[in-house]
């Protein structure tokens, strides 16, 4: 396989692969570096590429292993990271000051959340992935993926609605 | 424009999980406008947050490795050892031992020669023992002074 044949394969879903180890890892730095990592694995088994039924769903399960792998052993090493002054980058795309704040809220509030019912929503809310893929993807049942996403969804809103009863008192 | 009515049972849904993509396409329609019901007004910030995480994207290069296969490389290494293993023992026989190459005579010379010049060489080396000693005394002197 040549390098562009790979890149075409690749070069759809290496943004989502990316936004998926941000979601999980949080800091952007580490988010590049698996991302990274991840498309050199393929790279290097690009000879396997083609019996892959489905590259993508196969990408984003090596990305999720690869990130949860990374969160154990940096939990094991105690080397917790904490990013207090974590900044979404994408804050230029936004138009006003105060959508601004309840964005940086939003991914506060997705940082908390434990990192199975983070994926889900990851994959389904931002991705929109049908719920096959994302079986497919975590090795998860439909039905557990629709009870962690309703929880997650759940969890967001009840946080958005406290956050917003405190700026109104 | 959707009706307020629709997005409250859509939201329900929602948040069960049990809407379609394009009945959450919908949603995100709806709430990424700049007015909302004040009762739905927290699931704003959640779907423009999703809209916007959209659009973040790796920008970092990778860097793959041009075309080189890999097997080819490990035959290719293979290879360089075999023709080496083989130059190896194919050139030990061709060095003459010394026996072949010169006559006996030449060779009793040869250790005469050496010889020789091994006795002159310690008779130096005797010297520069002598020479050792004239330190030590020296600093002897220079040390008491």
């Amino acid at each position: 396989m040549k390098q562009s044949e790979f890149l075409n394969i690749v070069m759809p879903f290496k943004d989502k692969l990316f936004r998926m180890s941000k979601r999980l890892l949080v800091s952007t730095e580490e988010a590049e570096d698996a991302t990274q990592e991840i498309l050199l694995k393929l790279w290097n088994n690009k000879e396997k590429i083609g019996s892959y039924k489905n590259v993508e769903a196969f990408a984003m399960t090596m990305t999720k292993n690869f990130c949860l792998d990374r969160l154990k052993s940096k939990q094991a090493n105690n080397l917790k990271l904490v990013h207090s002054n974590y900044k979404d980058e994408n804050t230029s795309l936004q138009r006003q000051v105060e959508v601004n704040d309840s964005l940086n809220w939003m991914t506060k509030i997705l940082n908390t959340l434990p990192e199975q019912q983070r994926m889900v929503l990851q994959l389904r809310d931002i991705e929109q992935y049908e719920y096959e893929e994302i079986a497919e993807m975590l090795g998860m049942k439909q039905t557990a993926i629709r009870v962690a996403l309703s929880r997650a969804r759940k969890a967001v809103r009840e946080e958005l609605i406290k956050k917003h009863n405190y700026g109104i008192g | 424009m959707e009706s307020v009515k629709n997005i409250e049972k859509l939201l329900e849904k929602y948040l069960e999980a049990e809407t379609t993509i394009a009945e959450e396409n919908r949603l995100q329609e709806y709430f990424t406008q700049d007015e909302v019901p004040a009762h739905l007004e927290e699931y704003r910030p959640m779907f423009q947050y999703f809209e916007i995480a959209k659009q973040e994207r790796f920008t970092k290069e990778v860097p793959l490795k041009p075309g080189r296969n890999k097997s080819y490389l490990q035959w290719a290494s293979i290879a360089a050892v075999a023709v080496l293993l083989v130059g190896v023992f194919l050139k030990q026989p061709a060095t003459p031992s010394l026996e072949e190459e010169y006559t006996a005579e030449e060779l009793q010379s040869a250790q005469m020669a050496l010889a020789i010049f091994s006795k002159n060489f310690n008779k130096g080396t005797d010297g520069i023992q002598y020479l050792k000693e004239f330190e030590t005394t020296t600093n002897k002197f220079l040390n008491n002074e």
